[in-house]
């Protein structure tokens, strides 16, 4: 290992790199933004490449750790550190920065730096969520990152983005501010810390543990999101531009789950095993009624945001059934419903690009003008359906297979997304690409360019190199969902 | 009869007196300086401040010397409340400056009253006896009175100086009453005195709870918290701008002074009765403060209601000191409170800024609507607004959210979680109001394409005070612990 504060540089550099781009100034530049926003974003993924080179897979211990003092005052440190749980989000996140990069190069037109700017320093306040061992350095990340998403929904998005724009800040500042009255009662319980290492050692007493495990609850089902406050995803998804859906998809709905993993399982077991009849019945709601609801929308990104909840359901199911399987599924889940619901999203924009319309039913044939778009997109559709060999698959079978394991019948409910997710993502895939050219609109369109051809190819190969080999995935977060697992089960009255 | 003077100690007041002699100067200054060389005294004035930083810092000691009787204090609390204030007074002097020559607002009478409402700050944050407070409070309150009323044409300013100043005599005559039922009882006025009288069991509790009823609704009406409010958005929006930015950050540090000095220094012994007053007032200031500012589309108004709303928040931590009789949080609550006054007065200056560098001669920038898609006219000063607004409403990285973050830790730490509870529930409500800005900077198209000028001393402050945001977001250890050495030496003294 190099003695390079990997982690900083991560969290930092495209921080520093998106104010840079937004120093280009305005649009006569825009040329130059866009560049440097690539060489920024690129070289992001580039320095997180050594965190997963370097990885011990055989511990479950903290690594690449960075601790320095921050605010002494309250005793808030400047703490840095990934284990198999994080680790793959920061990749994840560093990966998909340059394809949002790439998409938003011909389509964004108008404030070119700030938007290419909104997104690297985003991207830079994910990594700190993923690294972050303090529970105040996570949060300030944690909520630092609405501001650049408020902004690229609310000046980027379609008609109605003001309204989503809002309604995705207030809604998720709302949990997210809950959890910090949270946060303030366990530096006071564990003796004036901040540490999530320590915390994760303290013993709470059961009421206690579960009104902190409502207050985690109420910040990170709003963010994942949870059936029934899952109503802001749809407008945000709807309204955001295409490179905004990704990011929202891809990333953003990983910061609640992974809460779950970091704060309510370990600090509160007790309350998690109380109530996980509870958040198993939220999950299973989501699969199955939200796996409904996507049936009938009219519009393809509202359509793919009732996916997303309903896939993300899986994910809070495989955490709450406590096995392994449940919760190495459930991160495979996420890290595929990263690709996959990023890649939907760029083909819907991809579409969007050209007719301006998201309905369904302004579509039609679309396979006869855009072959190339057509293959990849049906791709995508069955990776999105749960399809064997794709990466989609790998996850929501993991997770069944421990919801059995679990109790039969949670497995059957869950079981039934491999029907509803098939029905309404091949379903919608129809309506859209086969039958005649629906219109003259359609008849017009252009197939997909080099650069949309190279985004979409990169995220099939990641689909299909998941789906077929997991293993280097699973690897790397064995050590810490062992321990995990241990840790919840062990009661901490 | 026999006459026996002993000359004070003046040195502990010598800052006051430095200013004081100034603004004399000033005034005499004034008879021989021409329309065309108004600079000179704006000058003087910014010298004055200058002056007077530098002699609280060159007098800085450790040590708390009481002077006049023991009715003027200078300890490291006043001199660090100080040493905020009059910076504060100079940037909005700076600020100022383009909006009132435009108005012709500029005369000398402006310079020598901010000149003695600034004495008048410093008098009240050195004070130690009831009746300096009292001094210091009425030599404020009468400048700003007067200040309201600057704009002589304007009849909106005018009726607002009415309101404020029919208001605050009532005030003033609550806060008296209250300090006579005090000294009713106890026989004292010195503030030390009253503290220690209480201790040792010394007047009758009924009274004494009596007169802190009309002493705290004094002090609320000072510091402009529910439902003693009334005056602040009328004030906020019919004064000058430029005047509502002095009303809005500087003073707040006084208040905040006096708040400490009369109820913790003075009567901690009542603390049980006074934390359950400044409970209703903060709760209430924080509910009705964000629920009302949401309705406003003038920003002044929205900013009064804001400001509100933060008193309120900075209530939270002076009430939450005393647990049960036991101080042993004291100095993490008194701290943080502070702490949130120097955090709201720089983004304060930085907000009434934004609005004064948007006006422009014959036109006030005074609706939200006005910041409409500045953006695309400044992305920079844009930028700055974002910083303050989101500042605020306490989103990290910014310094608001360390200031709402100390005082919610303080509440939590006395055992108050459902305190904390109800004010983020409140400041989720009042993000909304302070989102909404951002959402016409950055959403909206521009109805305005003025290009926006103004002196670079200005522009260069203004960006200066933005960043200052942002920076003490990212580090407010310096701020933290100068208000806990502040705070540190508050509580030694008594």
């Amino acid at each position: 290992m190099t003695g390079l504060p990997l982690l900083s540089i991560a969290i930092w550099l495209p921080i520093v790199g998106g104010l840079l781009v937004l120093a280009t100034g305005s649009d006569r530049n825009a040329g130059l933004a866009r560049l440097l926003a690539m060489v920024v974003a690129v070289a992001g993924f580039l320095v997180t490449v050594p965190l997963y080179i370097g990885f011990d897979t055989t511990t479950s211990a903290m690594q690449f750790t960075e601790l320095r003092q921050w605010i002494p005052r309250f005793n808030i440190h400047y703490q840095l550190g990934v284990d198999g749980i994080s680790v793959l989000f920061i990749l994840l996140n560093s990966f998909i920065t340059p394809l949002v990069v790439l998409a938003g190069w011909k389509v964004i037109e108008e404030k070119v730096a700030q938007y290419m700017a909104a997104f690297l320093v985003m991207s830079g306040l994910m990594n700190g969520i993923f690294s972050s061992l303090d529970a105040v350095l996570f949060y300030v990340f944690f909520e630092a990152s609405l501001i650049p998403m408020y902004i690229i929904i609310g000046a980027w998005g379609g008609p109605n983005r003001v309204y989503a724009a809002f309604k995705f800040f207030l809604y998720t500042l709302l949990g997210s501010l809950l959890m910090l009255v949270a946060l303030i009662y366990l530096f006071y319980q564990s003796g004036f810390s901040f540490n999530l290492l320590d915390w994760h050692e303290l013993r709470i007493p059961l009421t206690a543990q579960i009104y902190l495990f409502l207050a985690f609850l109420m910040a990170f089902a709003v963010k994942v999101p949870m059936w029934p406050v899952h109503t802001w995803l749809p407008d945000a998804h709807v309204e955001a531009p295409t490179g905004g859906s990704v990011v929202l998809a891809a990333i953003m709905l990983k910061l609640g789950a992974y809460g779950f993993l970091r704060f309510s399982l370990p600090i509160a077991p007790d309350a998690s095993r109380e109530l996980a009849w509870l958040m198993i019945a939220l999950s299973l709601t989501a699969v199955v009624y939200i796996g409904f609801v996507a049936l009938v929308q009219a519009d393809m990104k509202k359509l793919i945001a009732y996916s997303s909840i309903s896939h993300m359901g899986f994910v809070t199911l495989g955490f709450f059934i406590f096995n392994s399987l449940g919760v190495e599924g459930a991160l495979v889940q996420m890290i595929s419903h990263g690709f996959i619901s990023g890649a939907m999203f760029l083909c819907v924009g991809v579409l969007y690009d050209r007719m301006h319309s998201r309905q369904i039913a302004d579509y039609g044939g679309v396979v006869n003008t855009m072959p190339k778009f057509a293959a990849f997109f049906m791709f995508f559709a069955m990776a999105n359906a749960g399809l064997p060999a794709t990466s989609g698959f790998v996850g929501e079978f993991m997770v069944i297979l421990g919801a059995v394991q679990f109790n039969f019948w949670v497995g059957f409910a869950a079981a039934t997304t491999l029907i509803l997710g098939a029905a309404y993502t091949l379903w919608m895939f129809k309506r859209v690409v086969f039958g005649a050219v629906a219109n003259p609109h359609v008849a017009e369109m252009k197939d997909i360019n080099a650069r949309e051809f190279v985004i979409l190819g990169v995220l099939a190969l990641c689909v299909l190199g998941m789906g077929l080999y997991p293993f280097p995935f699973t690897e790397v977060m064995h050590a810490s969902v062992e321990n995990l697992l241990k840790h919840v089960a062990v009661s901490k009255l | 009869m026999n006459l026996n003077f002993v000359m004070p100690d003046l040195y502990p007041a010598s800052a006051e007196i430095f200013l004081l002699l100034m603004a004399l100067a000033v005034l005499l200054v004034d008879l021989f300086v021409g329309k065309g060389r108004r600079w000179l005294i704006y000058l003087l004035t910014q010298l004055t401040l200058a002056g007077a930083f530098g002699i609280t810092l060159l007098t800085l000691d450790g040590q708390a010397v009481t002077t006049f009787s023991n009715m003027f204090v200078d300890d490291l609390f006043a001199d660090f409340l100080k040493l905020v204030l009059y910076p504060a007074v100079a940037v909005m002097l700076v600020y100022s400056r383009e909006y009132l020559a435009a108005r012709n607002l500029d005369k000398s009478e402006f310079y020598l009253l901010v000149l003695f409402a600034t004495l008048g700050m410093m008098v009240m944050i050195s004070a130690s006896h009831f009746l300096t407070i009292y001094l210091g409070l009425e030599l404020l309150a009468l400048s700003l009175y007067a200040l309201v009323a600057i704009d002589r044409d304007s009849a909106r300013a005018t009726e607002a100086a009415m309101k404020f100043f029919v208001l605050g005599a009532m005030a003033s005559g609550l806060l008296l009453y209250g300090i006579s039922m005090v000294y009713g009882a106890v026989g004292s006025l010195e503030i030390a005195e009253v503290g220690q009288r209480i201790a040792t069991g010394s007047g009758n509790k009924t009274v004494l709870v009596f007169g802190l009823v009309f002493v705290v609704a004094g002090l609320a009406f000072k510091l402009g918290v529910v439902p003693f409010h009334m005056w602040i958005p009328d004030v906020y929006h019919g004064a000058p701008t430029a005047v509502t930015l002095f009303i809005g950050s500087a003073p707040k540090l006084a208040a905040f002074a006096i708040t400490m000095r009369v109820l913790v220094t003075g009567l901690a012994e009542l603390a049980e009765h006074w934390q359950v007053m400044l409970m209703i007032l903060a709760a209430l200031s924080i509910a009705l403060g964000n629920l009302a500012a949401i309705a406003q589309t003038n920003i002044k108004r929205m900013l009064a209601y804001s400001a509100i709303s933060h008193m309120g928040f900075m209530l939270l931590g002076v009430l939450s000191g005393i647990v049960g009789g036991d101080p042993r949080f004291a100095l993490n609550a008194y701290s943080s409170a502070m702490f949130y006054v120097i955090a709201y007065v720089l983004m304060s200056l930085g907000t009434f800024g934004m609005v004064l560098l948007l006006s422009r001669a014959g036109f006030e920038a005074e609706n939200i609507d006005d910041f409409k898609g500045l953006n695309k006219r400044s992305p920079w000063f844009a930028a700055m607004m974002m910083i303050l607004m989101f500042s605020m409403a306490g989103v990290p990285f910014f310094v608001g959210f360390f200031a709402k973050f100390a005082v919610l830790q303080a509440v939590v730490a006395a055992k108050m979680i459902w305190l904390a509870v109800f004010a983020v529930l409140f400041s989720l409500i009042g993000a909304f109001y302070y989102l909404r800005v951002v959402k016409v900077m950055y959403f909206d198209a521009p109805t305005d394409t003025a290009p926006i000028e103004a002196p670079r001393d200005m522009r260069i402050l203004l960006s200066v005070n933005g960043l200052a945001v942002a920076f003490l977001g990212l580090l407010p250890e310096g701020v933290l612990e100068y208000s806990i050495f502040a705070s540190y030496a508050f509580l030694v003294g008594h």
